[in-house]
């Protein structure tokens, strides 16, 4: 993992030092894009695409950032799931506050499972996260409150700070984008913090990280808390979406598609796992029709960026745009 | 519910052997997953589709070629070894530089196209497969149908010979020098790169013989495999990565554990394997057998 | 593509609004099921072909109906299910959904359906919370439900002597309420509930359950789970010579394709409530052969039958009001009318959404008394039809104490 990310941190910076204004500009331009979007696209679809990609970004904070491999974030998303439909459905939340709910109880389990996960490394934090996913996964399906298999339906879209409403899915995409953005904004800024130069210092050199003074576990364990936090908030965008929260938020193939999306897109870079939660999840729509076949080619794509394209869709793009930037800058 | 009290002691000693016999599938299936990994470094996530080939191998040279149960024990897995090594010279050679996650990821990729292909062609609710030692006998506390006591006895035998090669014989000194200093045994005249692959095809033998096993057992179904590795991969890693030893004896104890809970309190059966490994990381973060690296 | 699709929904609006009366009377129908995992079998690509043949029989173009059929693959995950529920009816303009096994998925698609105001026809799913405390008026449950397997295995082996039961539990709350059902129907018939346990998901042995059941001394071990697990319990207790030792067998939901998969040798001798049974009389007959021609030879499960079956009523409930768009006053006309069709006979849709028809005991056979493939029921009792569901005094369903 450290050999592509390395190789890929360094063509990052390269961009966005040649301007950023014209980054700005980029950034500015595919926000009209988005607002403008859902009178060409069908609205719950993008809705989709968003929460998806909130959530692989804060995915990508763990894996691209310090890199390390979580195994069970489906936890935080599908916990924050439960957590906001729950406060909705059932205590009478509104919308604002059923996802401050969903994202304080993802934040809190983020730190719970994060102080026992930040100890290891590796493939043994990867098998702590995934236990402690599992062991989440069997409470959800023995408490009462999440309606076990059936999970909880129907939860109501009640008006956003009481007064605008948010039944039409146009509305609602709004308030979806609105969070996507504050999210993608608050990881942005994470990452070009002096905070996140010391995670990825860690990344690159722990023992160094270590030596130069740097309370590494402190570090690690906020990063771990701020990316559950952000999965929890995806989640709980999504239970506005669907109406809905189930087992498969909370199951570990949940936590497979999230580092597919992000291994697909390419970790380590800051627009990676939007793109890849973007063809994950269109993929997954379009390719319904085609039944068992959604298997086999999800495996292939698997397959293919392991194999052919490492550094993601995002990730060899700026390699491209790096090695033509580089000899015309010569 | 039982309560400890509730439960005759004859029956506790059955569920104990049940516990075995579920145990020799866990052990047969790490000790293939641990063989890989201490080996090759490859974190083997197609290990649970090669079980389900394996399966699929048996129903298919039953149904299609008229091979007997006993034949298919022999060739299926070596049909399914063959499929695995070319597997491991066009795609896994290549990652073998790299971190451990991009051998998973691969690994993960192929066990869904596997799963996704045999889904396509045999449906998902499975296929009958007789079984051929038909009977039992009864112990008194317990009827042990005569197939699961074969299944136990084999799984021993394999087990402990996978061992004493590997540990105790020159051929697995050479394997295991080979995964220390590749370079250096390669200078010796060790052809390396194709012990490796002989080494990955061995793994999945193992995989798929414990699948010819199942086959009677359980019903051959394409899923059977996804729902079993994660549970593997928690044996592995309670027993300590790469451990040979440390995989058999955690793959039995897990079973006994297993088949404990579910008479105490059965609907954490399949929870309980996580919650060890989960103590056992915070404990002993090298798993029960293994050596800290 | 997906611009057309909505210029497709936004012109065929316009085109209601023009013509009504000379223009054929567009309706979309979606089959929306498992194609491909644990449900595929029983109903999947069969469900899509038994709505296309509903269409065709009825008739729909000489009717004045435009029908269309359109299907797709839930996977098994409520969000995939609910975002193709909503896409179907936002942008494709499908005006009732069919089928939808798995109960969690069948719940949220009946919420969307009444948010949309369209019709939802469930067949394959089990949970009777359909028309109980989750009905609506856009919802009709077609072919059975838990309470309805419950009721029908439950009683007819309490009478028959099976009065002591012990329970493996499929752990999720489609487990918990046919356990639930059975062992209420169970005691009010004089039987008792030795004891039960709960299997998670995901187990493939079940052993050690089946050892328990077996030192439990009831008569009846009940199965109260689906798909892959009945069958492995039912392989097992062979195994461990459970009904050899006297102890029998109770599958509370087992389809057709679950016999098929077993075998006969193994699945001998069960009991099991269904609604329907291809070998039963000449029009099922005739509706199997056509199935089994088109569908490689396998015969349609009681829930592909009720799929033909349910949108064949919808049909005419479309047929009378000239139009599809109103989700609520069509299922309003689809109970008003009786239901008559060739695969379940008489009947009627309660105002709870319930299709009522009789159900039906049978016994697996014997190898020696099997035809060949797929011959595997003979008929054991009838249970008639004002019998077969929950009656409405029990009901929990909101519409019924309104009305």
């Amino acid at each position: 993992m450290n050999a592509s990310s390395s190789s890929s941190t360094p063509a990052a910076s390269g961009v966005a030092a040649t301007s950023s204004s014209t980054l700005t500009v980029l950034g500015l331009l595919a926000v009209a894009v988005l607002l403008v979007a859902p009178f060409g696209v069908y609205p719950v679809f993008l809705m989709k695409v968003m929460c998806f990609a909130l959530f692989a970004c804060a995915f990508n904070l763990m894996l691209g950032y310090t890199g390390l491999l979580s195994f069970g974030h489906a936890m935080f998303f599908g916990g924050s799931a439960y957590i906001c439909a729950y406060t909705i459905k059932e205590m009478g939340f509104s919308p604002e506050l059923g996802i401050l709910a969903g994202v304080v109880f993802a934040a809190a389990l983020g730190f719970v499972t994060g102080l026992l996960a930040i100890r290891r490394q590796g493939i043994y934090f990867a098998m702590v996260t995934l236990a402690l996913a599992q062991m989440f996964f069997f409470f959800c399906l023995q408490a009462r409150f999440t309606g076990g298999e059936d999970g909880l339906q129907s939860v109501p879209r009640r008006p956003l700070f009481g007064f605008i409403d948010i039944t039409q899915d146009i509305h609602l995409y709004y308030l979806v984008l609105a969070i996507f953005l504050f999210g993608f904004l608050v990881i942005y800024r994470t990452i070009h913090s002096p905070f996140g130069q010391v995670m990825k210092a860690i990344r690159e050199n722990e023992p160094r990280a270590i030596s130069l003074g740097y309370r590494v576990n402190q570090y690690k364990l906020l990063a771990f808390v701020l990316s559950a936090a952000l999965s929890g908030l995806a989640g709980s965008t999504k239970v506005l979406v669907f109406q809905l929260a189930s087992l498969t938020d909370v199951a570990w193939q949940m936590s497979g598609e999230v580092i597919l999306m992000t291994l697909v897109g390419g970790m380590g870079t800051i627009l990676g796992p939007v793109v890849g939660a973007a063809v994950i999840v269109t993929m997954q729509n379009y390719l319904a029709g085609f039944g068992e076949w959604v298997l086999v080619i999800q495996g292939t794509i698997f397959v293919l960026a392991v194999s052919l394209f490492r550094r993601g869709i995002v990730g060899e793009i700026i390699a491209i745009a790096k090695y033509y930037g580089g000899r015309t800058g010569n | 519910m039982f309560e400890l009290l509730g439960i005759p002691p004859q029956a506790l000693f059955g569920q104990l052997l049940l516990g075995l016999i579920n145990g020799a599938f866990y052990a047969m299936l790490s000790l293939g997953l641990a063989v890989i990994f201490g080996l090759l470094n490859v974190i083997n996530f197609t290990h649970g589709a090669q079980y389900m080939m394996g399966a699929f191998g048996a129903w298919m040279l039953l149904n299609y070629l008229g091979v007997p149960f006993w034949g298919a024990l022999v060739l299926s897995p070596i049909i399914v070894a063959i499929i695995g090594m070319v597997i491991e010279r066009t795609l896994l050679r290549r990652l073998y530089q790299l971190d451990h996650l991009y051998g998973l990821l691969l690994t993960f990729g192929l066990a869904l196209i596997f799963e996704g292909l045999f889904r396509r062609q045999y449906g998902s609710s499975g296929l009958p497969y007789n079984n051929p030692l038909p009977g039992g006998t009864n112990l008194g506390f317990m009827f042990l149908p005569n197939y699961r006591a074969f299944v136990v006895v084999a799984s021993l035998v394999v087990c402990f010979a996978t061992w004493f090669v590997i540990e105790r014989t020159k051929l697995g000194s050479y394997l295991r020098a080979a995964t220390e200093r590749p370079d250096l045994v390669q200078a010796f005249g060790i052809d390396v790169p194709r012990m490796i692959t002989l080494t990955y095809g061995f793994g999945v033998g193992l995989a798929a013989l414990a699948g010819v096993l199942a086959a009677p057992a359980y019903q051959v179904s394409p899923t059977m495999g996804s729902n079993l590795i994660i549970v593997v991969f928690a044996v592995v890693v309670i027993g300590g990565m790469g451990s040979i030893m440390g995989a058999i004896l955690t793959g039995f104890g897990l079973g006994v554990i297993e088949g404990l809970t579910k008479v105490f309190y059965p609907e954490a059966s399949s929870t309980v394997i996580f919650v060890i490994m989960a103590i056992v990381l915070m404990v002993k973060p090298a798993g029960l057998f293994g050596t800290a690296k | 593509m997906r611009l057309a699709a909505i210029f497709l929904a936004a012109s065929s609006l316009v085109g209601i609004g023009v013509a009504q009366a000379a223009d054929p009377v567009p309706v979309k129908i979606g089959v929306l099921n498992d194609q491909s995992g644990l449900y595929a079998d029983l109903g999947g690509p069969g469900s899509v072909w038994a709505a296309k043949k509903a269409v065709e029989d009825f008739g729909a173009a000489a009717k004045g109906l435009k029908v269309e059929v359109l299907a797709a693959d839930h996977q098994n995950k409520a969000d995939v299910g609910t975002s193709i529920a909503r896409q179907w009816y936002d942008v494709d303009g499908v005006d009732v959904i069919v089928d939808t096994p798995n109960s969690g998925i069948a719940l949220a698609v009946s919420g969307v359906t009444k948010e949309k105001n369209k019709v939802f026809i469930n067949s394959g799913a089990a949970t009777s919370d359909l028309t109980g405390k989750a009905c609506t008026p856009n919802t009709v449950h077609w072919t059975y439900d838990t309470w309805a397997l419950a009721n029908g295995t439950g009683k007819a082996i309490v009478k028959t002597g099976g009065d002591t039961w012990f329970f493996l539990t499929a752990d999720y709350a489609f487990g918990h309420a046919l356990e639930r059902d059975t062992s209420k129907v169970v005691t009010d018939n004089g039987g008792k509930v030795l004891g039960s346990v709960k299997v998670p998901l995901n187990n493939a042995d079940f052993s050690s359950f089946l050892l328990q059941a077996q030192s439990s001394k009831a008569k009846i071990v009940g199965l109260a789970n689906a798909g892959g697990d009945t069958i492995n319990s039912i392989k097992q207790a062979s195994e461990y010579g459970i009904v050899d030792g006297g102890q029998k067998l109770a599958g509370l939901l087992i389809f057709l394709t679950d016999v098929h998969s077993l075998g006969l040798k193994t699945a001998q001798g069960l009991n099991l409530t269904a609604a329907w049974y291809w070998d039963q009389t000449d029009a099922n007959r005739t509706f199997a052969d056509a199935f089994a021609k088109a569908n490689g030879g396998k015969r349609p499960t009681m829930v592909q039958a009720g799929v033909y079956s349910g949108v064949l009523h919808y049909l005419k409930a479309v047929e009378a009001l000239k139009s599809a768009k109103d989700g609520a006053a069509v299922v309003a006309e689809m109970k008003k009318i009786p239901t008559d069709d060739p695969l379940f006979g008489k009947g009627e849709v309660r105002i709870d959404g319930r299709h009522i028809h009789p159900m039906y005991l049978y016994e697996v056979k014997k190898p020696s008394e099997s035809k060949g493939p797929w011959d595997y029921y003979t008929l054991k009792a009838t249970i008639p039809a004002n019998e077969a569901f929950r009656p409405l005094s029990e009901s929990d369903c909101p519409l019924v104490k309104k009305g």
